[in-house]
């Protein structure tokens, strides 16, 4: 049997010397009635025969190898460089646990520890937690967290409408027992004057994305400006970011966020058919008992030498059972620890340059794009690697011809979440689109163009 | 032994990976948006993967050796799971692809929905939840919303055996419930009167962890849960050691209304250092409507099979984006098609025979509380005769000297000085004997020389860790850099 090293000489000498005849007898606690179902599996398969079926299974699907793909929308393509699965595959990194001890567990801690120191500097935070499972699950726990630091009186969260929409959704799932209301996303027009004017004295927290869903930024200056009339009311400021826009763009503590979370995947992650992802979470140090998930602290050991432990486990569920901050155990560890070595490896020059490579290659496709008559850019602020084309032709039947002609992922159809905007299309670019791909989704475009210069959709 | 911080090595200049130059015209950035300075370290690649791979050196993993951890079945990862979940047929798929593009992923989804539905004999079942955790509170919110549904918003209380998880009442006061706490009785079991007490119109339900954290099977199983019931509440199964019940029983033939599932515990997957995992969760067909969504479902009005993606009517709202840790279910699936159900079989078999071997070996030297035939884990006191100022901890520090991970220690809470012991199925004997003449050698030196464990660990790269300092609040440093 696979994995199962005991021999039925080791099965008959284990039994004698618990007493019992046959390892059937080691059940009679199980009710007799419903003990060993027969289960209805597929037949076992050795390790050939399985390579090869699920080989041809992967290929079933059309990969991001065999398409240009410009569809971001929370989930995005980077360049990956070989140290990072190199290094997070080492057997003593991927088959430990938690580290409950320690004196044995000093890898995983000092690498969630500079995780954590990576994720301050990338923020411009004074602390980071180990991660979250992902940002949408980072941005429900930064609600969690401003319900907490509120002393659980302040009951309401402002959420901007450009917030992701799963992100919005999923806060809305966590807090649904909690007695919170979230508002100020209903209505489109909500920019961040208007969110400022929302909050008063029963507001947790707002809750904006810099870059936001469609790609747009926000400049230090008017995020300041929110972040004073946000605090005035006493509430928390928390900002959802694009990790790699934070290699170019000014970190949310330099213009007076609380709370920094967002999407971790972009560092050195797969995208990995949406997940295993990790949510980033930073804050402002007064901040970090009312904080969910494990930290990882500096100590020292019985000889002074300096060594890395699980901090705070007073906030944690072992602990405080039904008074503990949250009720997760885990982090997204192996994730993080490829984050870790992504931003180790880019180091301070190289995420800079990941960042100027989207941000050129964006306003690159987006000038293209726009000099093709039906189309038009929306919006006249600046933007990092995703823009919003408003469309000739119905967008859904758009991204049909472009992938069943072209080959091309086109983007993604924003009338699925903003039935105003059911003419855009938001468009990613990434490091990883080339020129000549950027050229092709142009040409494309330009075939579909305005009902008068090219062809309807069928 | 310790290793210096990236930042530490870091020198100016350096580079541990190189990009390529700009293949279109560069646009001016906009003046006003930018960051003054970025503060990451500068390394070389070399430099990079030896400070990695010598933390890797400082951890104890199932790679390097025995890994007893009650509760987490640290069981060995197949490399197979980890070669099929690296093919680019997987890694390279976006989330948001139309459906007709990723068919192949599709259908590993949904045979996983059914393969999971058959061993526990739960009808509904979403892969969303990434966690044990967060499948814990995603069974949660759909009991609620179950009971909300009917009209019953009075129910508020979950009532949670005093041996559980701390996840049970932590989740409870996440989905916005109360917490009451259940004793057991002096078998280990749930106490029926305890119970019957609690039981009212108040109550949502119970969560129950069968084998219970004692690694024991409720003898009343079928009893507790036909109370619940009758007093109109449902039964929440933490699914944390689903590892002794693989083709012994169906959760759901024993009452239950809703499960998690570990994956990373059952099904072979890795820890990852603590995650990513998978917590899947089922339901009878009554609750599938509330599931969280997306899942996988046959598209009927298709000549050919057709997968897509479905959002059931009164779903509680998602608990993550997309559709869950697909890798991890990947791998989970690679090993469920490996073992097939005798396999499966064979795994709890195996791992309820390994605990009751390892428990023969050393019962009489360390305290039982309950002695009964345990499932895939028991759990004894770190306590020796004799040796009055010796402490699991003690005991659990000196398994480090001999090369063995700790068990699991001061949980359950309703056992002193707990050590919880989890051997698992891909153990050998021998290395169960070796284990078992570890823990004996130690009561022997817990006797003639308990200084000796005190001061334990002596062979590991630090010695014991000050946790204090590293959350008082004159001396916590949570990160390098200078604002920290």
């Amino acid at each position: 049997m696979p994995y199962i090293p005991n021999t039925d000489a080791d099965r008959a000498a284990m039994l004698a010397a618990i007493g019992v005849e046959r390892i059937e007898d080691l059940f009679h606690d199980v009710p007799e009635e419903v003990r060993f179902p027969m289960l209805e599996l597929p037949d076992p398969l050795s390790e050939l025969e399985i390579q090869q079926e699920l080989l041809m299974l992967s290929e079933v699907s059309i990969d991001l190898n065999h398409t240009a793909c410009f569809l971001g929308a929370g989930a995005y393509r980077h360049f990956i460089p070989s140290v990072v699965d190199q290094l997070i595959s080492r057997g003593e990194f991927y088959t430990a646990y938690t580290p409950y001890q320690p004196e044995i567990s000093q890898g995983t801690l000092q690498a969630i520890f500079e995780y954590q120191s990576m994720i301050c500097a990338l923020t411009g935070m004074e602390a980071a937690n180990a991660s979250h499972y992902d940002g949408a699950t980072a941005v429900a726990e930064a609600v969690i967290t401003a319900f907490n630091v509120g002393r659980r009186k302040r009951k309401k969260a402002i959420l901007s409408p450009m917030l992701h929409p799963q992100y919005r959704a999923v806060a809305r799932t966590y807090t649904q027992g909690m007695g919170l209301t979230l508002i100020g996303d209903d209505d489109l027009s909500n920019g961040v004057d208007a969110l400022a004017a929302l909050c008063d004295g029963d507001t947790a927290c707002v809750i904006v994305q810099n870059p936001d869903f469609l790609g747009q930024l926000y400049s230090p200056a008017e995020m300041q400006t929110l972040a004073d009339a946000v605090h005035g009311c006493g509430a928390l400021l928390v900002v959802a970011a694009d990790p790699i826009s934070l290699g170019l763009f000014a970190p949310p503590g330099d213009y007076g966020a609380d709370i920094v979370v967002g999407e971790g995947q972009p560092l050195g992650n797969p995208i990995s058919f949406g997940g295993p992802y990790l949510g980033f979470f930073a804050c402002r140090k007064r901040y970090v008992r009312s904080v969910a998930g494990r930290i990882v602290g500096e100590t020292v050991d019985t000889q002074g030498r300096r060594g890395f432990v699980l901090a705070l486990s007073t906030r944690e569920q072992h602990i405080r059972r039904e008074k503990a901050s949250s009720n997760i155990c885990t982090n997204q560890a192996l994730c993080a620890l490829a984050a870790g070595v992504y931003l180790a490896a880019m180091g301070k020059r190289g995420l800079r340059q990941v960042a100027e490579l989207c941000y050129h290659k964006a306003h690159y496709a987006a000038a293209e794009i726009a000099k093709l008559p039906g189309y038009e850019i929306m919006g006249d602020r600046p933007f990092f690697k995703e823009f919003v084309v408003r469309c000739p032709q119905p967008v859904d039947k758009m991204l049909r011809y472009l992938l069943d002609d072209w080959a091309i992922l086109g983007g993604y159809e924003l009338g699925r979440d903003y039935p105003e905007l059911d003419d855009g299309l938001l468009v990613c670019v990434t490091e990883m689109n080339s020129r000549e791909k950027i050229d092709e989704l142009v040409e494309a475009l330009a075939e579909l163009g305005g009902p008068r210069q090219g062809g309807e959709v069928s | 032994m310790t290793e210096p911080l990236l930042y530490e090595i870091s020198s100016p200049g350096r580079r541990g990976c190189r990009l390529p130059q700009p293949d279109v015209q560069r646009e001016e950035l906009p003046a006003g948006f930018l960051r003054d300075d970025l503060p990451l370290p500068e390394v070389s690649e070399m430099d990079l993967v030896r400070h990695y791979v010598h933390l890797s050196q400082l951890n104890h993993a199932v790679d390097t050796g025995f890994y007893p951890l009650g509760s987490c079945t640290m069981k060995y990862n197949p490399r197979v799971n980890e070669a099929i979940s690296h093919l680019p047929g997987f890694t390279q798929l976006h989330p948001l692809q139309p459906p007709d593009t990723v068919q192949g992923a599709l259908v590993l989804l949904y045979e996983l929905q059914e393969f999971l539905g058959e061993i526990s004999g739960f009808p509904g079942i979403s892969l969303q939840p990434a966690a044990g955790a967060h499948g814990e509170m995603t069974g949660v919110l759909i009991m609620r919303k179950a009971l909300y549904d009917r009209g019953e918003t009075q129910r508020n209380v979950i009532l949670v055996p005093d041996s559980a998880h701390g996840t049970n009442p932590a989740t409870t006061t996440m989905s916005g419930l109360k917490v009451v706490q259940i004793a057991s009785d002096a078998a280990g079991n749930v106490d029926l009167d305890a119970l019957r007490v609690h039981l009212s119109d108040q109550v949502v339900g119970l969560m129950l962890t069968n084998p219970n954290t004692l690694g024991l099977f409720d003898e009343q199983v079928l009893e507790v849960t036909r109370l619940v019931h009758e007093a109109g509440g449902l039964v929440y199964g933490d699914g944390a050691n689903l590892n002794a019940m693989l083709g012994i029983c169906k959760p759901a033939d024993l009452g239950f209304d809703v499960m998690h599932f570990n994956l990373h515990k059952t099904f072979g997957t890795p820890h990852g250092g603590g995650g990513p995992g998978a917590g899947p969760v089922g339901v009878t067909a009554e609750l599938a409507t509330f599931l969280p969504g997306p899942i996988v479902v046959e598209q009927e009005d298709e000549e050919s099979p057709f997968l897509t993606w479905h959002v059931p009517e009164k779903s509680i709202g998602p608990v993550k984006s997309f559709y869950g840790n697909f890798g991890v279910l990947v791998r989970a699936y690679t090993y469920i098609r490996m073992l097939g159900a005798e396999g499966l079989r064979r795994v709890a078999e195996n791992a309820v025979l390994n605990a009751n071997y390892l428990l023969s070996r050393i019962r009489g030297v360390y305290p039982l509380p309950y002695d009964r035939t345990c499932m895939h884990e028991f759990v004894v006191e770190g306590r020796i005769e004799g040796a009055p100022d010796v402490r699991a901890l003690d005991i659990s520090k000196r398994l480090m000297d001999y090369g063995f991970h700790p068990p699991t220690n001061y949980f359950p809470l309703i056992v002193p000085e707990a050590l919880m012991i989890e051997p698992t199925e891909t153990e050998s004997k021998e290395t169960l004997d070796a284990f078992a003449e570890a823990l004996l050698k130690i009561a022997e030196e817990a006797r003639e020389d308990p200084e000796l464990l005190h001061n334990a660990p002596h062979t590991t790269p630090l010695g014991r860790l000050d946790e204090v300092r590293a959350s008082h609040p004159k001396t916590m440093r949570l990160c390098y850099t200078q604002e920290c």
